[in-house]
């Protein structure tokens, strides 16, 4: 299951990097070489997020992925091929990342079964809390994927021991306040505040919101075991093109 | 699942993890104050010294006798300070602000009037206040955004998304999401996430205690009908609220027709088939949405009416059958609009002008020891532009072509 396969690569590594990307942003063609580009790089994990109108913890540049992705032709059915392709042809494991609605349209069942099928191994839903979630926490646990769960540092100590005993895989823990693709200062807060979430989970821990340079990930090697890398790859895709992105990408890892 | 969050199927608390313990803790300090024997008093206090409250229930003799129906009254919350009901809740929830220990507020706007409403909130209780509002509405609503900016606030045009007032309300979540130490959400409608629907009924339901107050003094029995506009669906709640438990009150709401239902240029929701139940902006309700789920365009001659989603408390009483759903569209509505100035003297928003269209259709049906209430929740001189523009008024144009040209001089 994912946590063993994170456990074990963990043997080897200081820290793991998962990457992420919206689906046929700016199209499925670019998205699978995206996906072939950070495969080489080294990362260790992705996540494929399914773009949806209203992303609500998305900040600007995820915000655009995901309306260009729309506006494009990009539809559920499209991106949960796509993915099942990538799980086909890539040895690492992939993550779905998307909104409420997109699951519920679904029905939690025939999308959990889907994501079997296609051998990805969980899904990140930021607007799906436990308390609401308790047909989908179902249907996941049914087809062995893993949820993932979000920490924030305004969540207290019992609550994150409550979505540790949901969680599977890894817990994702947001660095700060805000939305994606904003600066973070990796400092002795942030330091506190990782040790807080550590001593809550029995799960590894992902870092995301912010990680844009090596510094990044060094400052996270014992503090956390994965190192999640979200806008500045699309930046940098937008900006400097693909061979940007892996160098980038190699050089962290 | 919290119990109290939900509405039937409707309703709930899908945010993001970050937002959790503020939600929690304006919940903890809604149901404090509620509980709490002395905010109610302090409250509309503070709505009769600053907003002319209780407002007048108008009767439309003329009106009537025009029809030759039911009796018609009208609601008057254009006659509040900023001319529409929506300071009922702001002022409410800026009084929670305090209690809070916040400095700043935040508020999505589509017709512009929550957007004025929050920041003369602001401006009284000396808040810093930032407005979200779609670039399309900046557009049409240019005079209240002028007023917004006079009273202080920053005005943010939004430009993602579909540039309406649902995108507005996207902004003002991240916003929130990394401001919430010292920021409240000051949400415009009875949408959102728990606690917001029960929290924006719970103010504005002080239109309906005084309509029942009034008419039961006037007239000495209930209304057969009540008729409201809506967009999110605060008015109408606020006037539904009070007559809930009196079957033989029947509530209808009437939603943006637009361009007419078949054209699919609108924002009904609850009256026509385009909609289903959905997840998005933090709530359970019905969406008009397409079948992976992604949200539809709307469109409403009414900025304040042009919302994909609605109030999850109306849903469940859509299910329920408590209250009947219908539409008007762009023109029935300026009809309605040029009737009520002409028999009335009195000039409803494009929003409340909806409500008016559909009392104005079935009043002539009523017997004539019938009530119909309708509620009046804006007034309509902000919309100067777009009804002279639906009027084609040439003195106006005339007008605007000289003023510019004094610019240019």
């Amino acid at each position: 299951m994912l946590e063993s396969y994170l456990r074990k690569r963990l043997e080897n590594k200081k820290i793991l990097t998962m990457t992420h990307m919206v689906m046929g942003y700016p199209s499925f063609e670019v998205s699978a070489e995206l996906v072939d580009t950070m495969v080489a790089a080294g990362v260790d994990l992705m996540e494929l997020q399914i773009p949806f109108s209203e992303p609500i913890a998305d900040g600007p540049v995820i915000l655009n992925a995901n309306q260009r992705a729309l506006a494009t032709g990009a539809t559920v059915a499209k991106c949960m091929d796509f993915a099942g392709r990538m799980a086909d042809t890539h040895k690492i494991p992939f993550l779905l990342m998307s909104y409420s609605n997109i699951l519920f349209q679904q029905g939690f069942g025939p999308f959990t079964r889907a994501m079997a099928v296609k051998n990805l191994a969980g899904a990140i839903v930021p607007d799906l809390p436990p308390e609401e979630g308790a047909d989908y926490l179902r249907e996941m646990g049914a087809h062995q994927l893993a949820p993932i769960f979000i920490f924030s540092p305004t969540t207290p100590g019992d609550r994150m021991t409550y979505l540790d005993s949901v969680a599977r895989g890894f817990v994702y823990c947001v660095a700060r306040r805000g939305v994606t693709g904003t600066d973070t200062e990796f400092s002795r807060s942030m330091d506190t505040y990782l040790a807080r979430c550590r001593r809550h989970t029995r799960l590894p821990l992902a870092v995301g919101f912010g990680v844009t340079a090596k510094k990044d990930v060094d400052f996270l090697v014992d503090r956390a075991d994965i190192a999640v890398i979200g806008t500045q790859t699309i930046r940098l895709m937008e900006t400097k093109g693909m061979g940007a992105v892996g160098d980038f990408l190699t050089a962290l890892t | 699942m919290n119990d109290n969050a939900y509405y039937g199927r409707y309703g709930g608390a899908f945010i993001p993890e970050i937002l959790r313990a503020t939600i929690k803790d304006l919940e903890r300090i809604f149901d404090a104050a509620r509980s709490d024997d002395t905010f109610w008093p302090e409250f509309s206090g503070l709505m009769s010294s600053y907003s002319c409250r209780p407002t007048p229930l108008t009767f439309a003799g003329n009106l009537t006798g025009h029809f030759s129906g039911a009796r018609i009254y009208i609601k008057r919350e254009d006659l509040n300070h900023t001319g529409a009901h929506k300071i009922n809740n702001v002022m409410g929830q800026g009084l929670l602000t305090r209690r809070m220990g916040k400095n700043r507020v935040i508020a999505e706007t589509g017709a512009g009037q929550h957007g004025v409403a929050t920041a003369t909130m602001a401006a009284k209780f000396g808040l810093d206040c930032t407005i979200y509002m779609s670039k399309t509405d900046v557009l049409r609503q240019r005079p209240n955004v002028f007023w917004m900016e006079r009273l202080g606030a920053r005005v943010i045009p939004v430009t993602s998304g579909s540039r309406t007032l649902k995108d507005a309300i996207n902004e003002a979540m991240r916003d929130w999401s990394a401001h919430m130490d010292t920021t409240h959400y000051v949400l415009g409608t009875a949408c959102g996430p728990h606690p917001f629907p029960a929290m924006v009924t719970y103010f504005q339901s002080i239109i309906g205690e005084e309509v029942r107050t009034q008419i039961l003094k006037s007239e000495n029995q209930l209304p057969s009908r009540i008729y409201a506009c809506v967009g999110g669906g605060s008015n109408a709640m606020g006037i539904f609220s009070a007559f809930l438990a009196d079957d033989s009150v029947e509530l209808v709401g009437v939603e943006a027709g637009g361009k007419g239902l078949e054209t699919g240029q609108h924002a009904a929701r609850l009256c026509a088939d385009g909609a289903r139940a959905g997840v998005a902006q933090g709530y359970k309700t019905y969406f008009l949405q397409d079948a992976d789920g992604q949200m539809k365009k709307t469109h409403s001659i009414a900025a304040g009416l042009d919302y994909v989603g609605v109030s999850p408390i109306l849903s469940h009483l859509h299910d329920t059958r408590r209250v009947r759903f219908t539409a008007a569209t762009d023109d029935d509505v300026i009809a309605a609009m040029e009737l009520a100035m002409q028999k009335e003297g009195i000039i409803p928003a494009l929003e409340s002008a909806h409500a008016f269209a559909l009392a104005f259709k079935e009043a002539p049906a009523l017997s004539g020891d019938e009530i119909i209430v309708i509620n009046q929740s804006g007034r309509g001189d902000k919309d100067i532009f777009t009804i002279a523009d639906a009027f084609d008024d040439p003195k106006w144009k005339s007008f605007i072509i000289d003023h510019a040209a004094q610019y240019h001089a």
